[in-house]
């Protein structure tokens, strides 16, 4: 078999906020195609990494390089348009816009680019692009509600309309983070199946969950974080039975 | 350019009616003469051009007076060196607000919210000192930039022998004197109203409201916000240029406290009143202030004491005293008490309204006094 090619390579990435060192050490692989999930007790440094990887924080040191490019000094923007989209713990959406708009916006980004001063062209006229995010929204369930306001969506379903916003620029990679926090087990269930979904087309992802049934459902590869350190690093199995993670899990709670 | 959607067009074609038609409809109201009417067209494109920036983005500029001054200033320097003419005056009095916009956009735009208001605020005031005091060789300081015999309008000049008597900008040849003036600003409040009717139905105008609904959501979803703000702070700094200069055809003296903020903060209050982010709001809100203005501030105690003379002796002196303090100078003091009204009541401004009543008449039949938390239709 050839090697495995990494799509996104984490590598020897600090960081300290004053005395703290919320990151340290961190070297992380994802390959091609993979989920590969991010779990850790609270504090661990998830978020934070996280946002280092989407240029929200800049390193202290190391660098994060995605497909053979360096991401340390762009900002959130020129990360996405070289193709990362992030789902947020609470969904960051267009709250007064309504859902398809909400979605056609995202299309619009991948196609125009950054910038495009289309003032004098109708929306109207975008037919294709308003075409992909009807598909998209009935992909994920929600072309029944495409003329409500965003922000006037159930919780679970602004979440799945951000994922929506996510999948239709066809990202290489796709971050998630908490998918499924402070969902019912029915829209869990849901979303599990929707991110199965995806993941037959091949799309890579770094998902953060506290949800071990979710965690366990998707990730063909596991890193714990504890304490700003990755203390194991493998496929569930191998996680599962790694006595250290037991101790970080397991040690908080006495 | 594709054909407008149907809605757009019949509000379009709804709007072009109105504005032409209003010599008749105002006569009622005893508003139907050219030099009010001229200001309602000419405020009327700078709240629109305001709302391209404000409604949509939701960035509040408190120095737009500034670029209204620009402008005036830019057109009365065109009538004096170049001609007469309106055209070339407008469209040099659009470009060099379009690139003052540029520059101070650019530093203001660095911030956002209440930063990005102080900064603009405090760039117009700064060009409001300026006018009254370094600048006086181009504005003429307190005495304002005037027309005078002896400019030298080389345009004109090149082409026929200077007319005698005093010069008053033409269109063509044709004076804008009178309904002709006010046709001529209406044509533009038209223009003003259809262009901003496409940029807010065009990708470029939703990319604006995402940028006023959520910018966090716009910068992880690959747009480069700044050019896009900036691009809707100079559309309406250019706007109100375009504004300040058809002021300057109607009347060509241009005074530096055109540029003063409570210029600034009347186009505020006209969107606000009307109702940011609509289409119609902003010219209604222009209209109505306006208006009003020339109503109340033209009342004096001698109309209020002919007004209360039916109450007894007294009391009639008593209310006059009272009423006095809100009419003629104390017009803005009316002004506003209704704005802190309707800011309290209704804070999408007289078209939510108009919004609220329509639906009360839509949903009455149906299910009459049942609050049904209905999804509301975004915009």
């Amino acid at each position: 078999m050839s090697q495995p090619n990494v799509v996104l390579h984490v590598a020897d990435v600090h960081k300290r906020f004053g005395g703290l060192h919320a990151l340290a050490d961190i070297d992380l692989q994802v390959e091609e195609g993979q989920t590969h999930a991010i779990i850790g007790p609270n504090g661990a440094g998830k978020s934070t990494l996280l946002n280092v990887i989407i240029g929200k924080l800049a390193p202290s040191s190391g660098q994060v390089v995605f497909d053979g490019a360096s991401l340390t000094g762009r900002k959130p923007y020129q990360i996405n348009q070289l193709g990362i989209a992030r789902v947020f713990q609470t969904p960051e959406i267009f709250a007064e816009l309504s859902v398809l708009h909400n979605v056609m916006i995202p299309a619009l980004a991948k196609r125009d680019g950054a910038f495009k001063l289309n003032m004098f062209r109708s929306l109207e006229s975008e037919i294709g692009i308003r075409q992909e995010a009807e598909d998209m929204l009935e992909d994920v369930g929600m072309l029944g509600r495409r003329d409500m306001a965003a922000g006037s969506l159930s919780r679970g379903d602004k979440r799945r309309m951000e994922l929506a916003m996510c999948l239709i620029q066809h990202p290489r990679l796709l971050l998630l983070d908490e998918p499924t926090a402070g969902m019912s087990r029915h829209d869990t269930n849901t979303t599990i199946e929707l991110l199965k979904k995806i993941k037959s087309r091949g799309m890579t992802k770094v998902i953060i969950e506290h949800d071990m049934h979710v965690v366990f459902s998707l990730a063909d590869k596991i890193s714990v974080l504890a304490q700003g350190r990755i203390i194991a690093d493998g496929t569930p199995d191998q996680v599962r039975g790694n006595p250290k993670v037991q101790e970080a899990y397991l040690g908080g709670a006495h | 350019m594709a054909a407008m959607p149907r809605n757009d067009l019949l509000l379009f074609l709804g709007f072009t009616l109105v504005v032409l038609a209003m010599p008749i409809w105002l006569q009622p109201f005893g508003a139907a003469y050219p030099d009010l009417l001229q200001r309602f067209m000419i405020f009327g494109i700078f709240a629109v051009g305001f709302n391209i920036l404000f409604g949509l983005t939701g960035y509040l500029s408190f120095g737009h007076a500034a670029f209204f001054g620009v402008g005036s200033y830019a057109a009365v320097w065109s009538f004096k060196l170049l001609s007469l003419d309106v055209i070339p005056a407008l469209i040099f009095a659009i470009v060099v607000s379009g690139v003052f916009a540029l520059v101070i956009g650019f530093i203001s735009l660095r911030r956002s919210g209440i930063y990005f208001s102080i900064l603009t605020l405090a760039f117009a005031q700064m060009s409001y000192n300026m006018a009254y005091s370094v600048l006086t060789p181009i504005t003429n300081g307190e005495t304002g930039l005037q027309l005078t015999l002896s400019d030298p309008r080389y345009l004109d000049r090149a082409i026929f022998e200077a007319v005698p008597g005093q010069p008053v900008p033409t269109l063509l040849g044709q004076s804008l004197g009178g309904f002709a003036g006010f046709y001529f600003c209406a044509g533009f409040l038209i223009i003003a109203f259809f262009i901003a009717q496409r940029i807010t139905g065009s990708p470029f105008g939703m990319m604006l409201k995402g940028i006023k609904t959520n910018q966090t959501r716009m910068h992880y979803t690959g747009f480069n916000t700044k050019p896009y703000t900036l691009a809707a702070f100079v559309i309406s700094g250019m706007y109100a240029g375009l504004a300040g200069a058809l002021l300057a055809v109607t009347d060509p003296l241009a005074g530096a406290e055109r540029m003063q903020w409570t210029a600034s903060g009347e186009v505020v209050l006209m969107t606000i009143l009307g109702g940011a982010g609509t289409l119609v709001g902003p010219v209604i809100g222009a209209w109505l202030i306006k208006y009003f203005e020339n109503i109340f501030s033209a009342i004096n105690d001698s109309i209020l004491r002919r007004f209360f003379d039916f109450l007894p002796d007294g009391v009639d002196s008593a209310m006059v005293t009272v009423a006095s303090k809100f009419v003629g100078e104390g017009w803005f003091l009316t002004l506003g008490l209704v704005f802190v009204i309707i800011v309290i009541f209704l804070p999408g401004g007289i078209m939510e309204g108009v919004r609220r009543i329509a639906h009360l008449f839509n949903r009455a039949p149906k299910a009459p006094g049942k609050a049904n938390p209905q999804p509301q239709p975004a915009e």
